[in-house]
């Protein structure tokens, strides 16, 4: 099974990164661009994608600074890899 | 008193922490897959880039089995400071509270900073008197160190930020300033910037022998 999980800063941290790129956005022509907001993404394959929640309490995120969501996406290849 | 300090792949600064604690101690290197810390009597994390810093700085290494052999000992009351990454591991593991995030500027910062010393009560910050400045380097990108509001507000009552930068001094964007901190039991201690490095008069300060002194100077916990 295919899942997806994002992860971002929580509200109310400070985050230099989206700081830096919604200043960069303008100087490019790209008015209007407000709130952004850097995180990861990490997709896998698992058997049983009850456990993903868990996989990212214990390791995949910091529960304290950031938060997730998960999205299961069902059978078939992930992004990327040969079908 | 015998120092452990430990090392992961990755960790950079052990050899400096394993000469610093030697100046006042024992110490030998423990590899992130022991089991056990050969005896002993005060732990080290030191910096570095642990496991690579692969998905978080410290997340990956607060798994290796060295990490269990440490939590065990700090349950029980053994003195452990972690620097810089060493920080990082500790925060990773709940050893002590918070996070370590990139720093404000983005940058990787390498500089000399004062630390006030604001607790000398601790375990490792005995060996100073209130009101201390230590001139230490720090060293690193991501050591913003970040707590809800709550828990630093816990942290100021308890007396727990043992070490502050100096006003203007601080290199990451910190919150409250804060450089090092103890945990509830006062048994675990974190900092960003490097005493180790600073225990030698040739590299300009040896204000960070203070904290390896204090260590020294416990009383070690039966075996």
């Amino acid at each position: 099974m295919k899942a997806r999980v994002l992860i971002r800063p929580k509200q109310g941290v400070l985050d230099p990164q989206g700081q830096a790129v919604e200043r960069a956005l303008p100087a490019l022509g790209f008015g209007g661009a407000s709130h952004v907001r850097i995180g990861r993404l990490v997709e896998l394959e698992v058997d049983d994608p009850s456990q993903v929640p868990a996989m990212c309490e214990k390791l995949l995120a910091n529960p304290l600074v950031e938060e997730y969501e998960v999205e299961v996406l069902g059978d078939g290849p992930v992004n990327g890899s040969p079908a | 008193m015998k120092f452990g300090v430990v090392r992961f792949p990755g960790s950079c600064d052990e050899v400096d922490a394993l000469l610093a604690c030697r100046r006042f101690g024992d110490a030998e290197l423990l590899w992130h897959t022991d089991r056990d810390l050969h005896g002993a009597q005060a732990v080290v994390i030191p910096g570095g880039f642990s496991y690579g810093d692969y998905l978080r700085a410290g997340a990956i290494a607060r798994f290796s089995p060295v990490m269990a052999a440490v939590a065990e000992f700090a349950a029980g009351g053994g003195p452990v400071l972690g620097i810089c990454n060493g920080f990082q591991v500790l925060c990773e593991a709940r050893l002590l509270p918070g996070a370590l995030l990139p720093n404000a500027s983005l940058r990787f910062s390498c500089r000399q900073v004062r630390l006030v010393v604001e607790n000398t009560e601790t375990a490792f910050t005995r060996a100073c008197a209130r009101g201390d400045l230590l001139s230490i380097p720090a060293k690193h990108q991501s050591g913003r160190f970040h707590a809800p509001r709550e828990e630093l507000d816990r942290l100021e009552a308890e007396g727990r930020v043992a070490l502050r930068y100096a006003p203007g001094e601080n290199p990451n964007g910190s919150e409250r300033d804060i450089a090092g901190i103890v945990n509830d039991e006062g048994n675990v201690m974190g900092l960003m910037p490097h005493p180790e490095h600073a225990v030698d008069a040739l590299t300009g300060s040896t204000d960070g022998g203070k904290l390896f002194e204090s260590l020294a100077a416990l009383e070690p916990l039966a075996a």
